[in-house]
């Protein structure tokens, strides 16, 4: 147990899912602890830097901060680019992914009278905004990855924003031929492979059903 | 075309500010281009010079950076603000989000509704002195240096400064049980670059008014 990154944050993927599949495509082995939902401040009263989690518990530091989690990790496994102008490029790529993926993780929190404009929303921008930016830099380039010729954040994030948006809309890349194989062959690298298999550490979807209790904990 | 950076972003603080701060604090001259109407912000989408159809934008070292922290990362980086190596960077990251998420509700308080305003207000007041502020208070009580991370200046202080000032535009007093911060913010404003960034002519913008809410609603159909 000891030495291996411990995980604190509720049984959902919500701002832990990036980091989960970050240590996964590294080949990172973590020690999962689930936050039962009444104790969330107090399981981990004076560990949490601002009384928020996602919290790992990493290299003797509790991080906080999901994107300062997600960078120590990237650069630690060399998943960050070789020099300041990759990172650069890893970085404006990944931010606009996180966006799209907080528009669609916060399509279930959506009241049942704005759930279908949401959803317009959703697949405008990734088919709009987001998806031809990553077809084009994959066309221009013709390299496996998006950066460097060589496996990054980049492109783990962006998998896993496609898997996201194909569970809100199947057939959402239809347009987009270069991420179809981008999506199948980065799904098939090892690591990333057996974390998509169940049993793994991945996280289902939030189901409706779970939103009360979740905005109990976190509200 | 000089070699300075060139910021692209309306005449008013919004995501680009803290890039502002960033520069002068490193000492780095840069140019600015408004975005005054809705079709300026076209004209920069039609010329395909922003990935993401997104400000701010910088061009900077031959590229077209867009999305503030992947701007900001790039800055710190290069002008060693970004600590020495990866833990002291996981710290101001650390650091870095906490102060965005503050800044981040100090922000959009001129766009949300007047009705909701007060109760905005308080909750930002009661952020910044019980969730962040004891924080950056506690670091420079356990360690006793002048800086955040690594006894030297880094990204984390600049922003940390920006913060403690646009609290103090919301409630003067807010440092009032922050002795060390209010240290911090003396000294770090005397910083040079910082100094000069402070006062009156400098690239700094003023804090958004309703007329200015106006203005970037209609540029950016929000």
């Amino acid at each position: 147990m000891s030495g291996k990154p411990k995980l604190h944050y509720f049984n959902g993927r919500g701002r832990m899912e990036s980091i989960r599949w970050l240590l996964a495509a590294a080949g990172v082995e973590v020690c999962l602890y689930r936050m039962s939902p009444c104790l969330v401040p107090f399981s981990l009263d004076g560990s949490l830097l601002f009384q928020q989690v996602p919290m790992v518990e990493i290299d003797g530091m509790k991080m906080v901060q999901s994107r300062a989690i997600s960078n120590y990790i990237a650069a630690k496994y060399n998943l960050y680019g070789k020099d300041l102008k990759e990172r650069a490029l890893i970085d404006m790529y990944v931010e606009a992914v996180i966006d799209l993926n907080e528009l669609l993780m916060t399509h279930t929190f959506q009241p049942a009278d704005k759930k279908e404009q949401h959803f317009a929303t959703i697949v405008d921008k990734a088919t709009n905004r987001y998806f031809p930016v990553y077809e084009k830099v994959l066309k221009d380039h013709g390299q496996d990855f998006l950066v460097g010729n060589r496996l990054s954040r980049a492109d783990v994030q962006l998998l896993e924003t496609l898997l996201m948006a194909e569970e809100c809309k199947p057939d959402i890349l239809v347009k987009f031929p270069l991420l179809q194989s981008f999506k199948a062959r980065i799904s098939n690298i090892p690591t990333i492979k057996k974390f998509l298999q169940p049993g793994s550490q991945r996280k289902p979807p939030l189901q409706e059903k779970d939103v009360p209790k979740l905005m109990k904990i976190f509200h | 075309m000089s070699g300075k950076p060139r910021l692209h972003y309306t005449n008013g603080r919004g995501k680009m500010e803290s890039i502002r701060w960033l520069l002068a604090a490193a000492g780095v001259e840069f140019e600015e281009e408004f975005i005054e109407t809705k079709e300026d912000l076209e004209k920069l989408r039609n010329d395909g010079v922003l990935m993401f159809q997104q400000v701010p934008m910088v061009e900077i070292d031959g590229m077209k950076m867009v999305q503030t922290r992947a701007i900001l990362s790039y800055i710190a980086a290069k002008y060693n603000l970004y600590g020495k190596d990866l833990k002291e960077r996981a710290w101001i990251d650390m650091y870095v989000e906490g102060t965005t998420d503050l800044m981040g509700m100090i922000m959009y308080l001129p766009f949300q509704p007047a009705d909701t305003k007060e109760k905005n207000l308080a909750l930002i007041i009661e952020r910044a002195t019980t969730r962040y502020f004891p924080v950056y208070e506690k670091a420079l009580k356990d360690h006793g240096h002048d800086y955040l991370v690594g006894n030297k200046l880094s990204w984390a202080d600049i922003h940390l400064l920006e913060a403690i000032l646009m609290a103090e535009e919301c409630k003067p007093d807010i440092l009032s049980a922050f002795p060390l911060l209010q240290a911090f913010k003396g000294r770090t404003s005397n910083i040079p670059t910082i100094k000069k960034f402070l006062q009156p002519g400098s690239q700094r913008k003023p804090p958004t008014d309703e007329k200015f809410v106006v203005i970037v609603r209609k540029i950016f159909n929000i």
